[in-house]
């Protein structure tokens, strides 16, 4: 499995698609400091090896609210990934990474899916997933159901 | 007066940033009542950086209502962001060339703005948004255009049927958005964004005719 450490936090294009980086991931909130600190959770994870994330949270580092350009960009960012998976908190956060899809290449945007997940749950398993080397069927999956160990825990 | 230009849309966009300046607090104390109290707040900080928008800057109306579009999009910050941003990006896709706007081209136009915030956040009339203003508003334009009325008329006449479907979402139960976690509690109030749009399409009545 390839390190993609290196990728983590680059703000250059990831390389080409002759050599994939794997599963990329994007945080879209309406607080960029919620979302900074759910990536700095989800990390704790897999210290060595994180996949590529990026957040696109907040008009700036104080007003709340999303950005559907920024997630575009974001998306951009990392058109290596073999897929991209985003992670959402409320409202408006689906509509501005819905409409991000649509400012990008199509073939880019068939890469990139919302997961339905809870963000914090959902970012630690997304997290955990792509570095594993997962494909973006796997990490979607795998975060859409990722409320489930909780459930189980409180309700057993 | 009739003729579309990037001035035309800078006259109408910053009319409606001043009237959403204007009506910002009455706006928020809408949302505050079914929603997040930030729809004013949040529409007239997209405003104003559209209003900011320099007309001499595009070569044609198109140009102008993109960039308004993508300007709402990267601004307001809540839901009617994307919703805002669709209408203008479409009105932007359908007035493709400057010249004499008709009552059937503002129909048109209109009619693609409804469909891209349909698209966009998936609501249907009834469900207390900005589609219970825009549905009827576009039909009226649409109605006016058929009778072969002028640009004016049909915008007199989408203005007016704009403010009643505004009224109209007065009684409904939300489905969409904030409002909606309120279920039957959310009767009895008047939708923000249906507030907002029905100020979008009078002041188009006022600067575009």
């Amino acid at each position: 499995m390839a390190d993609n450490s290196a990728t983590a936090h680059d703000t250059e294009a990831a390389p080409p698609t002759d050599s994939p980086a794997g599963v990329g991931i994007i945080v879209v909130s309406h607080s960029h400091r919620l979302a900074v600190a759910a990536v700095e959770l989800a990390e704790q994870m897999v210290p060595d090896n994180p996949p590529p994330i990026r957040v696109a949270a907040g008009l700036d580092e104080e007003t709340l609210g999303t950005d559907a350009a920024a997630v575009g960009s974001a998306i951009e960012e990392l058109s290596g990934c073999s897929g991209i998976l985003i992670l959402v908190d409320l409202g408006s956060s689906i509509l501005s990474a819905e409409m991000a899809s649509e400012f990008v290449d199509p073939d880019l945007a068939a890469r990139v899916r919302i997961s339905p997940g809870p963000l914090v749950e959902g970012l630690v398993v997304a997290v955990v997933t792509a570095s594993t080397g997962a494909d973006l069927d796997a990490v979607a999956a795998q975060t859409a159901d990722a409320l489930a160990p909780k459930v189980q825990q409180i309700n057993s | 007066m009739s003729d579309l230009s990037a001035q035309s849309v800078s006259t109408w966009l910053k009319d409606f940033a001043e009237v959403i300046n204007e009506q910002a607090n009455y706006l928020t104390d809408l949302d505050r009542q079914i929603g997040d109290a930030d729809h004013g707040s949040n529409m007239s900080r997209g405003m104003s950086a559209v209003a900011a928008l320099d007309p001499a800057s595009f070569t044609d109306a198109s140009g102008m209502l993109k960039k308004a579009g993508m300007t709402l999009v990267s601004t307001v910050g809540g839901a009617s962001g994307p919703l805002y941003g669709t209408f203008f990006l479409r009105l932007g896709t359908t007035f493709t060339s400057d010249g004499e706007l008709s009552a059937a081209d503002l129909a048109r136009g209109m009619k693609a703005g409804l469909d891209g915030i349909i698209a966009r956040g998936k609501a249907s009339p009834g469900d207390k948004t900005l589609v219970d203003t825009l549905t009827p508003a576009v039909a009226a334009a649409q109605q006016a255009a058929d009778e072969g009325r002028s640009l004016a008329e049909a915008l007199q006449a989408a203005s007016k049927a704009a403010d009643q479907g505004r009224d109209s979402t007065v009684d409904m139960i939300a489905k969409r958005g904030r409002a909606s976690y309120l279920g039957e509690r959310s009767k009895g109030h008047q939708d923000p964004g249906a507030t907002s749009m029905a100020l979008l399409i009078d002041s188009a009545a006022r600067c575009l005719a």
